[in-house]
C-alpha cells in the first residue's frame, strides 16, 4: 500500500473510570511505538481498539481516527482495504488447513489475484525459524516458532499494510532481530506490545499502561542510547549461551564466566 | 396487522449466541421493548438469566425428541402473539439447531448465524443453509484467533454466502456490535402476508420436513405443539 497514513489514538477511560494519561497520539509512518506495563494493565486492549478501529464502543472508549477523521466503514470490515496488519500472542493457529492452502485463502481476502505472493511469504518466514515451514505442513501442527514466524511473514507481505500491530512477539521461538530488522525496511508505522527491554527503549515513543488505561507516554530523547547499546550486549550474550544450552553443551565454571557481564557496561547500567 | 421486529438467532452450540443476544438486548434503539423465546433440547438456563438480568418477559421450550427448529416453526405463530399481548414490540428467539441442515429463517425475520471463529475454518461449509439464508452472519471469538486467521475465516464464510453481511465481534466486550444494531435498528417490522420459512428444510416424513413452509401447528401434521401445551402431540392418520 503506497498511500500514507496518519493514525490518531483519542484518549478514553481507565479502569477506575479516569481519564487517560494523554489527549490524542500521533502515528505516522516510519514511527515506531512500544507499549509497556504489569500484566492486565491493557496493553493488549490497546492495540485491540486499533485494530479494531474503535469508535467509542470498546470499554476503553477510545476512538481512533486515519488522518484526522473517522475511517470509511470499509476499513474496517474489508481486509483488502483494512490499512493494519496485527500479530497476536498466539502461538497456535486453529485452522484445519495446510500452509500452502491458508495462505492462498489469506492471499485471497488481502489481495486477490497475487498467488505469487505465497513464495515470497514462505521464504521470508523461513529466515524468522530455524525448523524449516512446509507448504504442506498443517496450520494446527505448526510449532509455536513457526506459527509466530509464519504470521510475521504474512503481515508483512501478504497483509503489506502501513501499520503494523505486533503482541509480544518476543516470547516465541524466533529471530527476533532479523524480524525487527524486517519490520523497520518499508516505512511502516510499528507499534509493539512488549515485556522486552530492549524493544521497549529502542521504539521512539513509549506508551506506560496502567489500570487499564494509558498512565504516560516517554519520548526517547536519546538518553537512553547508551542503555539500548548495553542491553544489544547482554542479548548477545544471552542469545549464545541461549544457543549453546540447545545444542546440549554444559558450562564448567571458567567458561561460566560468559555470564558475567564486563566491568565498563555493568557500571553504566548501574547508573540508570 | 402487528408492530413487531422479529429477530431469528441460530447457530451451533457454545457458538455465543447467548452472548450476542446479550448485547443486543443491552444495546436496542430506544423505545424497543423485546421478548425472548428460547428454543433447547433437553438443558437451558438463558431465559431465566436473561429475564433477571434485563428484566424483560421470556419463555423457553424443550424440544425433546423432536428437532429444536422443528419446534420453532410449529410456536412461532402462538410466539408471536405472546410477545403481542404483552405489548413487546421485538420478539428475539434463540434456535439451537442440531444438525445445522435447517434454516430457522422465515420471511419479515431478521435472520442471524452466530458462529464462532474457533469452530474450524471448513465448518461454514458444513452449515452452509444455516448461514447461506441468514441476512448476517456474526462470527464470535476473534479475540482467541489471529488477524490473519480471522480474515482466512471470514473467506470461507464467503465461499458460501459472497454477498453477507459479515460482522466480528467478541460479543463478551460488545466489539464490532455496531454493525449488527444498525441493521437490526433499520430492520422492518412484520408484514401483513403469511409467515414462511425461507428454506425447505431436509427431507423427511412430517410435514415440516416434505418442505411445507408455512409456520404455526394449525398448518401441519405428524407431532405438533401449540407453545402452551407441556407435551407434543399426534395428528393425523
Amino acid at each position: 500500500m503506497t498511500e500514507q497514513f496518519t493514525l490518531t489514538i483519542q484518549s478514553g477511560k481507565n479502569r477506575l473510570g479516569e481519564q487517560e494519561g494523554f489527549e490524542s497520539i500521533e502515528i505516522r509512518p516510519g514511527d515506531t511505538l512500544s507499549i509497556v506495563g504489569p500484566t492486565g494493565s491493557g496493553k493488549t486492549a490497546l492495540i485491540n481498539d486499533i485494530e479494531t478501529l474503535a469508535q467509542g464502543d470498546t470499554v476503553t472508549g477510545r476512538r481512533i481516527l486515519i488522518n484526522g477523521e473517522e475511517p470509511p466503514e470499509s476499513f474496517v470490515r474489508e481486509p483488502t482495504f483494512k490499512p493494519i496488519a496485527m500479530i497476536t500472542q498466539n502461538t497456535r493457529c486453529l485452522a484445519d488447513l495446510s500452509v500452502e492452502e491458508f495462505l492462498l485463502m489469506h492471499i485471497r481476502a488481502r489481495k486477490p489475484g497475487r498467488e505469487d505472493l505465497l513464495e515470497e511469504t514462505m521464504t521470508l518466514a523461513n529466515t524468522f525459524t530455524g525448523e524449516a515451514i512446509s507448504l504442506k505442513s498443517r496450520m494446527s501442527g505448526l510449532s509455536g516458532g513457526q506459527t509466530r514466524s509464519l504470521m510475521i511473514a504474512d503481515a508483512l507481505v501478504i497483509g503489506d499494510t502501513p501499520i503494523l500491530l505486533l503482541d509480544e512477539i518476543e516470547n516465541a521461538g524466533i529471530f527476533k532481530n532479523r524480524v525487527i530488522q524486517s519490520l523497520q525496511r518499508g516505512n511502516k508505522a510499528v507499534i509493539l506490545v512488549t515485556h522486552d527491554p530492549y524493544l521497549a527503549l529502542m521504539a521512539d515513543r513509549r506508551i506506560v499502561m496502567k489500570y487499564g488505561g494509558v498512565a504516560s507516554v516517554i519520548e526517547s530523547n536519546g538518553e537512553e542510547q547508551y542503555l539500548i547499546e548495553d542491553l544489544a550486549l547482554i542479548e548477545d550474550r544471552l542469545h549464545q549461551i541461549r544457543e549453546k544450552l540447545r545444542q546440549g553443551a554444559a558450562f564448567s565454571s571458567v567458561s561460566s564466566k560468559v555470564l558475567i557481564t564486563p566491568v565498563k557496561q555493568s557500571l553504566q547500567l548501574n547508573r540508570v | 396487522m402487528i408492530k413487531m421486529k422479529l429477530l431469528i438467532i441460530a447457530g451451533p452450540p457454545s457458538g455465543g449466541k447467548t452472548a450476542v443476544i446479550r448485547q443486543v438486548i443491552k444495546n436496542l434503539p430506544e423505545g424497543s421493548l423485546p421478548a425472548f423465546l428460547k428454543i433447547d433440547v433437553v438443558h437451558a438456563t438463558e431465559d431465566q438469566e436473561l429475564a433477571e438480568e434485563f428484566d424483560i418477559p421470556v419463555k423457553k421450550i424443550y424440544s425433546g425428541d423432536v428437532c429444536p427448529d422443528h419446534m420453532g416453526i410449529l410456536v412461532l405463530d402462538d410466539a408471536l402473539r405472546w410477545a403481542e399481548s404483552l405489548s413487546r414490540n421485538i420478539l428475539i428467539i434463540e434456535s439451537a439447531g442440531l444438525c445445522l441442515r435447517c434454516t430457522p429463517y422465515t420471511t419479515y425475520s431478521l435472520g442471524i448465524a452466530v458462529v464462532s471463529a474457533i469452530s474450524g475454518t471448513n465448518s461454514p461449509l458444513k452449515m452452509a443453509p444455516l448461514l447461506a439464508l441468514a441476512d448476517v452472519a456474526v462470527v464470535t471469538k476473534t479475540d482467541l484467533v489471529s488477524q490473519a486467521e480471522k480474515e482466512v475465516f471470514r473467506e470461507s464464510i464467503r465461499k458460501v454466502v459472497s454477498n453477507i453481511d459479515i460482522v466480528e465481534t467478541n460479543a463478551i466486550q460488545g466489539t464490532g456490535l455496531r454493525y449488527l444494531m444498525r441493521r437490526i435498528a433499520d430492520h422492518p417490522d412484520i408484514g401483513s402476508d403469511p409467515i414462511v420459512l425461507r428454506g425447505a428444510p431436509p427431507l423427511g416424513v412430517c410435514t415440516v420436513c416434505i418442505g411445507k413452509k408455512e409456520v404455526g401447528w394449525k398448518n401441519h401434521f405428524g407431532v405438533i405443539r401449540p407453545l402452551d401445551m407441556p407435551e407434543p402431540l399426534y395428528r393425523g392418520d
